[in-house]
């Protein structure tokens, strides 16, 4: 009998399908929480292997601000029509009706847009689990964070009662109001996501690759305009540069590096040789996306 | 760092292409670190990430400017500064358990299962060890064998890890002297053979000095092995194994897109499936052949352990998540009885007799566990009597599932012979379990019909067959409202049976006491004879304190559908307390009397009973109309 060695990114893979089909198995209304990054292209890619020739038996979620890119608008519903899932997107209302937004509220942007925001969204369409991209690797809690995670009828997340989860066993009960977080990607590390999504050729947001762009800088990032709401001082132009994302967010918030970098073997290349982490993003504490890039790069040990 | 990292920055300088195509042919290797904080552990975990990771500039600034200010090795960089977020997590109140960390070189990924910490080190390290396929024990060559190595070394040997390195660490601290590692081999190796360990491979390091871990050391001549991350690179991978044994799959999902295909989703937990391979459904024992194996890149010739597939299969046999596809020339055993390890990981002690779900590969039925046979002490080894498993308890134990199930013995397959079990109100995961053996085989136990049916015998008495379970206080009032209800139905000419707590305990119980266990024990016999007695045709009425949900719902799943009627005779504890009939209140109060419901052990009132008496405002004539009616109404 002939033995077959099954790669890392081979096992990996295996084992989100497992968790996904356990969720679905279990859970009685599960959603996919999708914010278009690169994680998330990766994981409905996952999704789509696990019930082929069914479409994934759950809608995606996106759970918006109304301030990403318009290329992320563009691939989310591409996206979704592609999988044939059907697309659901909330918009915080008290939001929409404050106006909150990055450039003059701050922290409050996020918490309202996207952490209300969420906890409605998953109250109006009744939610038990929602799948998430999060992964041990991107900062030293996460590693200890269980593929299961559990969420009292309010949404609360109680650290000290995680359950301990064994085997490839999962325990997927909770009382009615409860639900579960579950994240299928949780033991890939960045470069497995990077090889993977070169492996399998899944498309992801073009902002990720190298091309002249119209930016500002701002307390040492360097921000795209990526659309007229952006606001200029008076007599300031946009200066073209070549720029690249490392991490995608809010566009306002999300700091661009300056890169050659256009094909995804460049990106790599140029991900694995950075020997500074990029100090730029470090500027501004309230920057989700930014601070997030930075955990990633300490949780890498 | 090491010439390897070296080497892999030019090669992803020079032809990033090829280095993609080296880094996409890598295996994974899962494995645990066992040791406490003292032998170095987090130092040498941090010494492999670093080995074999590129680290940021600034990042390495960060850890030689923290490992000065904070650091427990002088000058020198502190690697447990790394991994250690211990002091960080107590604040956040985080829970110390099981961290996973990831590093990768050429040949592999590598994901590290590390449990700090000595408190619930037994259900951690379990629960790390389940996914590993090899262990480090760390030993500090200043102390040697110690309890603490007796105890990793079980625990390893008890989830099924193969692979053991035996890392003597420090070897800077005892001047690289080989006498000290030969005699500490020496005596690893006597334990070992103790605990049926019979292969190991021991490896002189430091972590903090970096000696053995990527490359052999100037300062061990003596030591002809290799480095322990070429070790790590180079051993054999369970997956060999995994594959050349027989082929099973649990199925998880059943894939119905439209009406003309029907996939069976799981992922392979042993051997190989090709298409036309003969295979059978367990526990159901129908045969066919697999027509496809389907995926999104395409149909798959064949398919091996540790893949997520999708098959098809050549007639249309009964087959539903939970159920195992196997090759049909080795079937699994199937079996409702099991002798089994159960490692405790609740606060609360395991309940001898209640029912809990078990969960083994995509199965989830529902399980009681005995009473231990004996606990094993982790330290000594030595096995003790015990009436119970408290947290983090090592037990062996008769399992008995309320349906057969197909299993394989742990020793065999980890998937097909782990469970975890579930407490049934909480919903948390409170203990696990390794399949030994069978202890009653399904097969040999066959079930035998009868002509005349429960429906013939109901029919007879022209009456529906009931279970009237009175629960409550003792002193509540249920004996006496059980027999008003029962005179009423005699009058009415119904076939009736009056089970009560007291008389049932001078003859079928009077071997139990009252401890939870016993209380257990004393209602699933009651709810046995119950049971009996409706296939009989009768309405039983029973009157036990049950205090019990779980217990009160075990008897409602053993009996049919409809016929479980709970009447909660709910009467406040002051009132019984005041009425105190037996005077049993006043000898529990005075501490005469242990394990009082109500004093010193709870009642659990029903959730939803299907009838509520308040004896505070019902007399007993007008509480048993109200039940008598319901009984009569459903006829």
């Amino acid at each position: 009998m002939t033995h077959v060695q099954l790669t890392h990114l081979a096992r990996l893979e295996s084992e989100a399908i497992h968790i996904m089909r356990e969720v679905v198995a279990e859970a009685e209304n599960p959603v996919m929480l999708y914010s278009v990054g690169k994680d998330s292209s990766v994981m409905l890619h996952l999704a789509k292997k696990a019930f082929y020739p069914s479409p994934p038996p759950f809608p995606l979620l996106h759970v918006d601000t109304t301030w990403k890119f318009q290329d992320m608008y563009k691939l989310r519903d591409k996206a979704a029509r592609d999988a044939g899932m059907e697309l659901l997107i909330h918009h915080n209302p008290d939001a929409v009706a404050q106006g909150i937004n990055p450039f003059d509220h701050g922290a409050l942007h996020t918490d309202m847009w996207k952490t209300d925001g969420l906890k409605q969204a998953l109250d109006k369409w009744g939610f038990d689990a929602a799948f998430g991209g999060a992964r041990r690797d991107e900062e030293k809690s996460r590693a200890k964070e269980r593929v299961f995670s559990f969420r009292t009828a309010q949404h609360r997340w109680d650290p000290k009662a995680q359950r301990p989860e064994l085997w490839s066993l999962y325990n997927a009960r909770k009382a009615k109001g409860e639900s579960m977080r579950v994240f299928p990607i949780s033991n890939w590390t960045e470069l497995d996501i990077w090889q993977y999504i070169h492996l399998e050729g899944i498309e992801i947001v073009p902002l990720y690759f190298s091309a002249p762009r119209p930016t500002v800088e701002r307390d040492g990032l360097i921000l795209m305009v990526d659309d007229d709401r952006f606001p200029l001082a008076p007599g300031e132009e946009p200066v073209m540069r070549s720029i690249r994302f490392r991490t995608l967010g809010c566009y306002p918030l999300t700091g661009a590096v300056e890169s050659q970098a256009k094909t995804l073997p460049e990106v790599i290349q140029e991900m694995l040789l950075t020997t500074t982490s990029e100090r730029q993003g470090r500027a501004i504490d309230h920057d989700a996306g930014a601070s997030m890039e930075i955990k990633k790069q300490q949780g890498y040990f | 760092m090491t010439d390897q990292v070296y080497k892999t920055d030019a090669l992803i300088a020079q032809d990033i292409d090829a280095y993609l195509d080296l880094h996409q042919n890598k295996t994974l290797l899962r494995f645990i670190t066992c040791g406490s904080v003292d032998d170095g552990k987090s130092t040498l975990i941090g010494r492999l990430l670093y080995d074999s990771k590129m680290i940021f500039e600034d990042q390495l600034t960060q850890l030689e400017s923290d490992s000065k200010r904070m650091g427990t090795q002088g000058q020198d960089i502190d690697f447990a500064l790394l991994v250690d977020g211990l002091a960080a997590e107590r604040e956040q109140g985080i829970t110390i358990d099981v961290a996973y960390r990831f590093f990768a070189t050429e040949k592999r990924k590598f994901i590290v299962a590390d449990t700090p910490g000595h408190e619930q080190y037994t259900r951690n390290m379990v629960t790390g060890a389940s996914t590993a396929e090899l262990a480090v024990i760390l030993i500090d060559a200043r102390k040697g064998v110690l309890t603490q190595t007796r105890r990793h070394s079980y625990l390893v040997r008890l989830l099924g890890i193969k692979n053991i390195v035996l890392a003597v660490n420090k070897m800077d601290l005892v001047g690289y002297d080989q006498a000290t590692y030969d005699q500490i081999v020496a005596d690893y190796t006597e334990f070992a053979a103790s605990i049926g360990i019979t292969d190991f491979n021991a490896i002189p390091i430091s972590g903090f000095k970096g000696d053995n871990i990527t490359a052999p050391s100037d300062n061990t001549p003596w030591y002809d092995g290799v480095s322990l991350m070429a070790h790590l690179e180079t051993v054999e991978l369970d997956q060999s194994a995994d594959q050349a044994a027989d082929f099973r799959m649990p199925v998880q999902w059943v894939n119905r897109p439209n009406l003309d295909f029907r996939g069976f989703s799981g992922k392979i937990v042993s051997g190989q499936v090709a298409a036309g391979d003969d295979v059978r459904i367990l526990p159901s024992g129908k045969t066919t052949q697999v027509d496809r194996i389907v995926t999104m890149d395409g149909d798959l010739q064949r398919a091996v352990a540790g893949q997520s597939v999708t098959l098809t299969l050549r007639d249309e046999v009964d087959c539903s998540r939970g159920q195992i596809v196997t090759a049909a020339n080795s079937p699994l055993e199937v079996a409702d009885q099991f002798e089994a390890t159960v490692i405790w990981m609740d606060d609360a002690a395991m309940i001898p007799g209640r029912a809990y779900y078990l969960k083994i590969g995509a199965q989830t039925v529902s399980a009681t566990v005995a009473q231990p046979k004996y606990q094993v002490n982790v330290n000594t080894l030595e096995h003790t009597a015990v009436k119970t498993l408290a947290l983090n308890a090592i037990g062996v134990a008769t399992v008995t599932t309320d349906r057969a199930i197909p299993f394989a013995a742990y020793a065999d397959n980890r998937e097909l012979g782990g469970f975890i079990l579930i407490d049934k109100m909480t919903n948390a995961t409170v203990g696990a379990g390794l399949i030994h053996f069978a202890l009653r085989r399904a097969q040999n136990i066959h079930w035998q019909d009868t002509d005349i049916t429960r429906d013939h015998h109901a029919n007879l008495k022209n009456q529906t067959p009931a279970v009237v379970w009175m629960t409550g206080l003792s002193g509540s009032g249920k004996s006496t409202i059980a027999n008003a209800v029962e005179r009423k139905l005699a009058r009415m000419n119904r076939h009736t049976f009056l089970l009560d707590g007291d008389n049932v305990r001078h003859g079928l119980n009077k071997d139990l006491g009252f401890t939870d266990a016993d209380r257990i024990e004393n209602i699933r016999r009651v709810g046995e004879v119950a049971k009996l007695m409706t296939d009989a045709g009768l309405i039983v009425i029973t009157a036990f304190i049950s205090p019990f949900r779980s217990e009160r719902d075990m008897v409602r799943n053993m009996v049919a559908d409809g016929e479980f009627i709970e009447v909660f005779i709910d009467t406040p504890l002051s009132v019984a307390e005041q009425r105190d009939v037996k005077g049993l209140y006043a000898k529990a109060r005075s501490g005469q009397l242990k394990n009082f419901t109500g004093i010193d052990s709870p009642y659990e009132p029903p959730q939803g009973p299907e009838i509520h008496i308040d004896t505070t405002t019902l007399s007993v004539e007008a509480a048993a109309d109200l039940i008598a009616a319901r009984i009569i109404d459903r006829d």
